[in-house]
């Protein structure tokens, strides 16, 4: 299948393009743009990137390949990354991770079956004080978790709801 | 001994007004009088040298970790010579532990902005970029929003305040990569390139992003700016720890019982921080904190009386203040899984250029496994310190020090543990 941006995705690198003297620096938002648009990175997509850039193929592809959220190959249509790392390990991150693995019938990396969720351990998403938490397809946060509020993630997203942005107060502050 | 008085504390960066975040809101409660202050007052401020004299004085110590005063960076840049010079804003927060310039971004993003525009103008800078973790779109979406704001209001762009100063200002979003957080790691990021640290010389101040003068802050430590300004130096000086002032977002997270982040005076002692946090979760006994980040060296509870969260008190016992990242153990947390889990996240996070750290990481990684599984020999422990000290200061960043800090603090504390589980009998007799 040939990809192709559309003439809004290629007003919007343009804008990207605008932010910086050269055209090297757009490389990480441009994927970005990509990766919105084709829910992945593959290698096709990494060449649509540098023909659109104007950038060398090899470029684009260390570039996609060096950072963790960018999806190289195919995910779930919804990816579950779950935090373990030192304030949600402590707090009972792998039991969450545990939990889904058992829930989904996967283990973390894979992807369901039906390609409805992949399921990922990663490392610290800046949440400590709110662990354990999970992020879901790189974007919303859901903090404080407990099998029961996993367990209506699950049916939430398979219900195709949109995730609300959970505001956590500050603990001192009454009004905000 | 602290003298610290917190009790009566009124947080000043992230203050309980409704809206804060809103420009109106934050232009009501006097926000960007410094900034007009600092162009429009010729009297009061003589120029650029002037608001970085000011700053010096206050002695605000970086809060990404390093703790290096932020006016004597600001000084370091060169002479203006007519091209272009740059500020990078960090807000990658990623050590585990740390999440604390979120809530800036979420409820006054207009003081950092405000922050990084006084920056600007004190380095004659003329573009800013602030490179915020990806993992943050929330944030990122909310500083695209503000910065916004702050165009449509004349705060960033050309001629602010009628002035001659004019600066741009983006946001650059990261990809899920720790090392970003490493100044010229990012400023290679913000490049387009993979995070590859840099070799130091030469040091941003005279080659940084595409060759031309850059100067790389916190987040934190530019939101203390418009105050400093506002209020003055002794102002901020009078705050909290003689050697390390000011105000500090402390992230609390661990075992108690109202986690979260707040903002108190520096030299809080850190048993009464913990008391702030709701004291231990289920009444369980304190067993050990980890003051700054994960890489700080972490200390024992009976390591902590008298212990205030400054560099200079928590030195005297062996470790740092780092980001302010504070993460809290219980009398029931296994030291070995804690360990083998943090070594982990340093074997993910290498970027693999240096040897010592792609190789020493992994290696600190495998050995502690190993013992976590009751398949380590009391020699290992030996090894992996010994592996530390081949690691630490080999490297081109300080990830693999960060990686190794950890290892042989916790080991040494807690040798008995350790020992406990290496049950394997080494040199059996034949």
């Amino acid at each position: 299948m040939a990809y192709e941006f559309t003439k809004e995705d290629l007003k919007e690198i343009e804008n990207i393009k605008a932010k910086y003297p050269e055209v090297m620096p757009a490389t990480l938002p441009t994927l970005w743009v990509a990766q919105r648009r084709f829910g992945h990175v593959e290698p096709e997509v990494q060449r649509l990137v540098a023909a659109t850039l104007g950038l060398p193929e090899a470029h684009v592809h260390g570039v996609a390949n060096f950072y963790t959220q960018y999806y190289k190959v195919k995910k779930g249509k919804h990816v579950l990354d779950v935090c373990t790392c030192l304030s949600c390990q402590l707090c009972g991150g792998y039991d969450i991770l545990h939990h889904l693995e058992d829930k989904l019938g996967i283990k973390a990396g894979e992807t369901t079956e039906d390609g409805t969720f992949t399921l990922n351990q990663v490392e610290c998403l800046g949440a400590c004080g709110y662990a354990p938490m999970l992020q879901v397809t790189n974007d919303r946060y859901v903090n404080h978790l407990t099998k029961e509020k996993v367990d209506n993630l699950i049916e939430k997203l398979k219900n195709g709801e949109e995730l609300e942005y959970e505001q956590i107060k500050m603990p001192q502050h009454k009004n905000i | 001994m602290s003298t610290v008085d917190w009790k009566n504390y009124q947080p000043v960066l992230l203050p309980d007004i409704k809206d804060l975040y809103k420009i109106d809101i934050y232009t009501k409660n006097g926000g960007y009088e410094a900034l007009k202050s600092i162009l429009t007052d010729k009297k009061k401020w003589d120029g650029p040298k002037a608001v970085i004299e000011e700053v010096k004085n206050a002695n605000i110590r970086g809060r990404g970790g390093a703790g290096f005063n932020a006016g004597l960076k600001w000084s370091f840049m060169p002479p203006a010579d007519g091209g272009p010079r740059y500020l990078a804003c960090n807000g990658d927060e990623s050590e585990p532990g740390t999440f604390k310039d979120r809530k800036i971004f979420e409820y006054n993003p207009h003081v950092f902005i405000e922050g990084a525009l006084i920056a600007a103008y004190a380095m004659e800078v003329t573009t800013i970029y602030v490179y915020i973790r990806g993992e943050y779109k929330s944030y990122i979406d909310m500083m695209e929003k503000a910065i916004s704001d702050a165009y449509k209001k004349g705060f960033i762009g050309k001629n602010i305040f009628k002035s001659d100063f004019s600066v741009d200002f983006y946001v650059h979003s990261g990809a899920g990569a720790y090392i970003c957080g490493e100044e010229t790691s990012m400023l290679e990021s913000l490049e387009g390139k993979r995070g590859y640290p840099r070799v130091k010389p030469p040091f941003p101040a005279q080659k940084g992003l595409w060759g031309r003068p850059t100067t790389i802050n916190n987040i934190e430590t530019l939101a203390h700016v418009p105050n400093v300004i506002n209020k003055g130096a002794d102002w901020f000086k009078a705050i909290g720890a003689e050697n390390h002032p000011g105000p500090i977002l402390y992230g609390i997270s661990g075992h108690v019982n109202n986690p979260g982040v707040y903002e108190l005076p520096s030299g809080i002692p850190v048993l009464d921080l913990i008391e702030v946090a709701g004291g231990m979760k289920n009444g369980k006994k304190l067993k050990a904190v980890i003051p700054g980040g994960s890489s700080t060296p972490i200390l024992r509870a009976d390591q902590l009386d008298g212990i205030s969260m400054d560099s200079d008190s928590l030195r005297t016992v062996g470790s740092m203040l780092g980001t302010a990242g504070m993460v809290i153990m219980d009398e029931d947390t296994d030291i070995v899984d804690v360990l083998w889990r943090i070594a982990h996240f340093y074997h993910h996070e290498s970027c693999g250029q240096c040897t010592p750290c792609r190789e020493g990481t992994g290696w600190l990684e495998k050995i502690l496994l190993k013992i976590k599984n009751g398949e380590g020999e009391v020699r290992d422990l030996d090894l992996l310190l010994d592996l530390t000290t081949q690691m630490e200061g080999r490297t081109i960043c300080a990830l693999a020090d960060a990686a190794a800090w950890p290892v042989r603090f916790t080991i040494n504390r807690f040798r008995d543990e350790f020992e406990a589980r290496c049950t394997k009998k080494s040199h059996a007799v034949a």
